[in-house]
């Protein structure tokens, strides 16, 4: 099915919550607001002729300049093949969400696809994503949010964001390293 | 090795044993099963058929450091880990050896720029004995890594360092003056 | 639910007596429920993976995996280096399976800069060559380490015998071992060696008999197939919900291949098949049939790399690496792109903005989402399967933490 298709389905069944789409590039992709995800993530899954069944990657990107972050749902839809071959069908789209870089909260969707609880405290823990009602989260000073997943849990900050400040020292053991902050400011 | 390290100076007795327990342990060297990333495949590698560790009476790998000599720090050391690797080492028995295997343990290889969780070399660490260079070493440089730690060993010696001696007499004659 | 080492409280058992039908069952002396802690550095964990189990006597009743004792900030390297010098990178991720890694970043950005049309049909040969010899080499790894986990210590030395000849023909293409580089953005680093061609068909003649052998020495063994089958059951419907992919999700009977789906790298010029587990030796899905998977899939790549030699005859002479590979600009766009890797579907995120630099670079190991489902697999099962289940996953740390 074409990603055009899929966000036609999309549109008509949400209206103005599918805030966009872009389909001339090399990765075509619907904007979907934030507050409504999980309704369309659910829809995604269970529509009998949609059928996303493989939640393949979330990639969170930083925007700097637009004053955004935004989390990219790679999905995949693994339909039973044909009866000769016996070979799977497949089908992909992608979904992106939009989220304020000063207040990042997006509804979990690992109760759809299990496959999303790893993925969003990845996303949490370098990008600083809040994924809302997350399965495995812990209380912190701004609230709920997933646990770390690749950095220590006493890690500060979230590396993958552009404006990240480089650890000096971590327990004692000397972090050196050239970036910035030992580069003399003139 | 306490009731006779560091007892007596160098003579024949002293010497004799030297060789033998020098002998002994530069053959029979066991290293821990210790691999971290791309360099514990070649570490296995050089445990298998066609590179044969055993040659050099290292072939024992142990899953507990309790019954290692030398750690073989094969890969990255990520903050994470790093007081994982200084609890392994502290449970290691004397007489303890550590090598620091491929670029990431010598000091941070690749990832010494940009790798904020990355540990800039296993030496900030532990104390190392070798350094086997190489992103990752191949099998016959850690060959050579081996035996340079068997040279070393066979120069270690139980009798009383003169030097360390001396300047203890000397210090100890300055305190009394 | 999912807790963490410290959080959770020991409970005693609650009763001994259980009524069932009526009747009441005098059970053993009250046990204590126990954290073990497995890993990091623990000989069957494949490298730095710690589990925090929870057991009851020999049963473990959760297992909790905790990552990232590896997590080398590839991702944040990637946004300070060009696509051209990020592809050593891509080697040290999956530090089994460096060619696939390096092709798979190679596509996301030929793919993003269309470049991919200018790829010579030489160059598409030649790795697809090199990709299918590393997964036999990748799934050699797997064979041996997994008869190590379950403890016959002689199939590791039989893997790695054959492992050697295929890295020798790797040396002699590349000069490495381990971490090639060789497939690279527009096409490979340089064109094969002399002899090359008579070489690799030597040594698919020696080891085509080879994986008979496997299978006599480790596959069919009674007390391997004792420890595997039936054990972990993977059902189909929750490996694509975990979102697992490769051998896999094949072993719980999908017959699900990227090679196939959505040929990348011109793979549907070849003809080979896919295996799937059949449930053999017990249920779908168990450790037993993702075994046998990678097994069957050496064979398959020997059928492959057969075809690929044959095809590479007519096309001496072609330029094998395209020049704008080193200088080339991505476009303000993104892309996502997925290869078949021996683990599984290999993914790529690339963003550009319109400089030499991407703007981020987002890898998607397949053992990372292999690696989720071990807190639902290890649940209520003897403390010694825990090794089977996590051998059978075939989990690469380096690409789990990247």
């Amino acid at each position: 099915m074409a990603p055009e298709e899929i966000a036609n389905i999309l549109k008509d069944k949400f209206g103005n919550k599918i805030t966009g789409s872009n389909f001339e590039t090399a990765h075509p992709h619907v904007l979907v607001e934030a507050k409504s995800w999980l309704e369309v993530a659910r829809f995604l899954k269970e529509d009998p002729g949609l059928t996303f069944n493989l939640l393949r990657s979330i990639s969170a990107v930083d925007m700097l300049e637009d004053d955004e972050l935004i989390a990219v749902y790679d999905l995949c839809a693994c339909r039973p093949g044909d009866r000769e071959t016996d070979m799977c069908a497949f089908d992909e789209f992608c979904v992106k969400v939009k989220v304020p870089r000063n207040n990042p909260h997006i509804p979990s969707v690992a109760n759809i696809w299990s496959a999303a609880d790893w993925h969003e405290r990845e996303a949490y823990d370098l990008m600083g994503i809040v994924f809302d009602e997350h399965p495995d989260s812990v209380m912190g000073v701004e609230g709920r949010h997933p646990r770390r997943i690749l950095c220590p849990d006493d890690w500060d900050g979230y590396p993958l964001r552009k404006d990240y400040r480089f650890p000096m020292e971590y327990h004692g053991i000397p972090a050196v390293t050239e970036y910035e902050q030992t580069r003399p400011v003139h | 090795m306490s009731w006779i390290e560091n007892r007596f100076e160098e003579g024949l007795i002293i010497t004799s044993l030297d060789w033998a327990i020098n002998w002994g342990r530069r053959s029979s060297i066991w290293p821990m099963t210790f691999g971290l990333a791309c360099c514990a495949i070649e570490m296995m590698a050089f445990g298998a058929s066609r590179f044969d560790i055993d040659r050099f009476g290292a072939g024992a790998f142990r899953a507990s450091p309790r019954q290692a000599d030398l750690m073989i720090v094969a890969g990255t050391v990520t903050f994470k880990m790093a007081s994982r690797v200084k609890r392994l080492y502290n449970q290691m028995p004397e007489p303890k050896y550590v090598m620091a295997m491929g670029a990431c343990t010598v000091g941070g290889g690749p990832y010494f720029k940009q790798g904020y969780h990355v540990v800039k070399g296993v030496d900030l660490i532990v104390p190392v004995d070798i350094y086997v260079p190489g992103c990752p070493p191949r099998p016959e440089t850690l060959m050579e890594g081996l035996m340079r730690l068997q040279d070393k060993i066979k120069n270690q010696t139980l009798a009383r360092d003169r030097w360390l001696s001396a300047k203890d007499e000397a210090l100890e004659t300055a305190t009394t003056v | 639910m999912k807790t963490d080492a410290v959080d959770i409280v020991l409970e005693s058992q609650p009763d001994i007596n259980v009524e069932l039908n009526g009747s009441q069952i005098q059970h053993d002396l009250p046990t204590e429920e126990m954290l073990v802690n497995m890993g990091p550095q623990h000989p069957a964990t494949h490298g730095v993976l710690r589990i925090v189990l929870r057991t009851d006597g020999e049963m473990v009743l959760e297992a909790v995996p905790h990552i990232g004792y590896l997590h080398r900030c590839a991702e944040k390297i990637g946004e300070t280096v060009a696509p051209y010098q990020y592809i050593p990178y891509t080697d040290r991720m999956d530090y089994l399976a460096g060619m696939n890694n390096n092709l798979g970043f190679a596509l996301a950005v030929e793919k993003l800069t269309g470049l991919e049309q200018e790829i010579s049909k030489r160059a598409t040969y030649i790795r697809i060559i090199f990709a299918e010899l590393n997964r036999i080499a990748s799934h050699l790894v797997a064979f041996g380490t997994y008869g190590l986990d379950i403890g016959a210590i002689t199939p590791f030395l039989y893997a790695f015998r054959e492992r050697e000849y295929i890295l020798d023909l790797f040396e002699s293409a590349c000069g490495a071992r381990l971490t090639y580089s060789y497939i690279t953005i527009g096409g490979v680093t340089d064109d094969l060696p002399d002899k090359f061609v008579e070489i690799c068909s030597e040594f698919l003649d020696y080891f085509e008999p080879k994986v008979k052998e496997y299978n006599n020495l480790l596959s069919h063994n009674h007390i391997f197939v004792k420890r595997t089958a039936d054990i972990g059951v993977i059902t189909g419907e929750e490996a694509l919900d975990y979102g697992l992919t490769g051998p896999v999700l094949r072993g719980s009977g999908v017959r699900w291949d990227l090679r196939k789906v959505r040929p990348h790298c011109s793979y549907d010029e070849f003809e080979f098949d896919v295996p799937v587990g059949q449930g053999l030796k017990g249920t779908v899905g168990d450790c037993w049939d993702r075994y046998i998977v990678r097994i069957q899939e050496m064979e398959q790549s020997v059928k492959i790399i057969r075809q690929a030699l044959e095809k590479l005859r007519g096309t001496e002479g072609q330029d094998v690496l395209h020049k704008k590979g080193k200088t080339i600009k991505l476009p303000d766009d993104d892309i996502y792109f997925e290869i078949e890797n021996p683990r599984g579907q290999l993914g790529f995120y690339v963003q550009g903005n319109g400089a030499a630099i991407p703007a981020r670079v987002k890898a998607r190991g397949p053992s990372f989402c292999n690696l989720c489902v071990t807190d639902k697999v290890c649940r209520d099962v003897l403390l010694a399967d825990v090794a089977a289940i996590i051998g059978s996953l075939d989990v690469v740390m380096g690409e789990v933490d990247r």
